[in-house]
């Protein structure tokens, strides 16, 4: 029971990065109907901008701990937020008439100028941040269970930034502009929405939140290298859809359902095999419910 | 009218002759890393004719074809290291389990469109890396793979240089060819066609389309399985990276890129993702890079694909 309490835990952890990551999938598939590959490599670079800034600051301060994260963050989510918004602007706003599976090899592409691009400024090595940012100590709850403050810090960050996304969307004139752009380009054009707007707020936001879950899964992980975001994009994505893509709670409890599953499936099954769950869910879910969990979208519509 | 037909048909038929000789010819002054860059070439092109049939005739959009190219390598080196099959034999064998898991694999997606068959089958890829990787049934060796396969011996010559194994794929790259111009302009190749384009319509015309469509998986994925054999025949070793999902992706560039349904495209596609790179070293590093811009950049200014197929251009060029 203490066992099943403590990988539950580490569960809602892990779901926390994919729920965060899916954020950006299901947005922009909202509102553009499409797969934006290049989205688990605007992850990943989070955690490189990141590590550059944590490590120049580190540097200039001669000193480490926990009061340099934040400002290093909102570069990260800045940086990557632009990134979003130029490959909108580059890559997708040209073909937003084509069709919908030139702009999935567009997104591909631009998933491996992204990757390559990290591959060779940063190298192929583990990278590692440096240490002694977030005190080690864990917090023993009940029944001997004990959390980390690195995964309270994390589960506080992504629970409050998810809660300010919801009422972003669901509370203020832009996010209902943000949910009518989904529904339809044209009628939304004629309502006197700003539809290229719109449009260029998701890929600000969207990468914003995945290029931040990127900073902070090198920090809870401590070591990453460029194919971090291949393998989390990819379950992201798989979070995403368990959720009903497009559905921005959805892509919450997604994450959070499929984080919770892989860490069991890790503890119980076989660690080695736990990515192939994932796959198997994805398949499953596509198969047999391809509105995943909560969605009221046909995913199978072209 | 019929002296024009008939000019037409001329005069590709003299390409075909001069191509033939060329390809025969090119590798005798060339020294043995050329040699396997021209081999790897042969390779690639098979695989891409392969995927063409999916991706380009039937219009399904296939990320995973390297899984099927691995399962090829795997049973011609699994047949090879405990039953001493000889090489050779291994091939037909290949072809039909690669296009078993073919059948088995895309049975179920049959109905999914576009994107998520995209997602789905770079899942079943992962997956299927994923189980090499992890030593399923404790015979594939693991993330090492398998190691010490025979060498090929055909009607008693044993194939031991780079021009040998030129000269096989080579062999079976025309037949390739053969093969899939045949099937191009048969009654199936226009079914595959008529689903890409439109599925309710073709349905209505009295297509059987989920039969086409598995048909269209089968073939193609076993032909990637043969791919893998001859890659085995060559190289002694197999490990679980032949089905690394950027071995799809380049695959499916060679195809889209190339000009989606285009036998020529496929060699051109082959040539700008496989032998430039090989040549130019320098572009290996930056492979992806290039790969993720030409994709992009194509996109954009030319989705039909650089030599694309008269039909796919005109079906392109007429929506705008």
């Amino acid at each position: 029971m203490q066992q099943l309490l403590q990988q539950f835990i580490n569960g809602i952890t892990i779901g926390s990065f994919y729920a965060l990551v899916a954020l950006g999938y299901t947005m922009v598939y909202g509102v553009l109907k499409l797969i934006n590959f290049a989205h688990g490599d605007l992850f990943m670079w989070g955690a490189y901008i990141g590590l550059t800034g944590l490590s120049a600051l580190v540097a200039l301060l001669a000193q480490g701990g926990p009061a340099i994260i934040a400002p290093v963050a909102v570069i990260v989510m800045v940086t990557i937020a632009l990134f979003g918004v130029l490959i909108e602007r580059v890559a997708y706003r040209p073909l937003r008439s084509a069709g919908r599976l030139a702009p999935v090899i567009s997104a591909l592409g631009a998933a491996f100028i992204l990757e390559s691009l990290a591959r060779n400024i940063y190298g192929a090595s583990w990278k590692t941040y440096p240490p002694g940012l977030v005190p080690a100590g864990k917090v023993a709850l009940v029944g001997g269970v004990r959390i980390s403050i690195m995964q309270v810090l994390v589960l506080v960050v992504s629970f409050l930034l998810m809660a300010l996304l919801y009422l972003f969307v669901y509370r203020t004139r832009i996010g209902t502009a943000m949910r009518a752009v989904s529904l339809d380009h044209e009628v939304s054009r004629l309502m006197g929405i700003d539809v290229d707007g719109i449009i260029a707020t998701v890929f600000l936001i969207g990468p914003g939140l995945g290029g931040l879950a990127g900073m902070i899964v090198a920090l809870y992980y401590g070591s990453f290298d460029f194919t971090l975001g291949w393998v989390f994009g990819l379950k992201a994505f798989i979070s995403a859809i368990l959720g009903g893509i497009g559905n921005i709670p959805g892509a919450m409890l997604g994450g959070m359902i499929l984080g919770i599953i892989e860490t069991l499936g890790a503890g119980y099954v076989s660690p080695q095999w736990k990515d192939v769950i994932a796959y198997v869910i994805l398949i499953l879910i596509l198969i047999f419910r391809p509105t995943g969990l909560l969605g009221e979208r046909v995913a199978e519509k072209l | 009218m019929g002296n024009l037909m008939a000019r037409l048909r001329r005069i590709p038929l003299a390409w075909q002759v001069g191509l033939l000789a060329l390809a025969i010819l090119l590798p005798l002054p060339l020294n043995d890393y050329y040699r396997a860059v021209l081999w790897r070439t042969g390779i690639y092109a098979i695989l891409g004719l392969s995927l063409n049939i999916i991706v380009g005739y039937a219009g399904l959009f296939q990320l995973g074809h390297a899984a099927f190219y691995a399962l090829g390598a795997y049973t011609s080196a699994l047949l090879n290291l405990h039953f001493h099959i000889p090489l050779v034999l291994t091939w037909p064998i290949s072809i039909l389990v690669a296009a078993f898991f073919g059948y088995l694999i895309s049975r179920p997606i049959l109905h999914l469109r576009g994107d998520y068959l995209c997602i789905v089958t770079i899942a079943f890829g992962e997956v299927v890396r994923l189980a090499l990787v992890n030593n399923i049934f404790g015979i594939t060796g693991g993330a090492n793979g398998l190691s010490g396969i025979d060498q090929t011996v055909l009607f008693g010559l044993t194939l031991r240089t780079p021009l040998h194994h030129y000269y096989l794929v080579l062999f079976f790259l025309v037949l390739t060819l053969f093969a899939v111009r045949r099937l191009e302009n048969s009654r199936l190749g226009r079914a595959w066609m008529y689903v890409r384009e439109d599925e309710t319509a073709a349905e209505a015309m009295g297509i059987d389309t989920t039969w086409a469509k598995l048909l269209a998986f089968v073939l193609g994925s076993g032909w990637a399985g043969l791919a893998g054999a001859l890659y085995v025949a060559r190289i002694p070793v197999v490990s679980p990276d032949l089905a690394r999902f950027i071995e799809s992706v380049v695959m499916f560039c060679i195809v889209v890129l190339g000009g989606t349904g285009s036998i020529p495209g496929v060699f051109v596609g082959t040539l700008g993702m496989i032998t430039l790179p090989e040549i130019f070293r320098f572009l290996k590093t930056w492979r992806d890079a290039w790969m993720g811009v030409a994709m992009v950049a194509m996109m954009i200014a030319r989705p039909e694909g650089l030599w694309p197929s008269r039909r796919i251009r005109m079906e392109i060029r007429e929506e705008e």
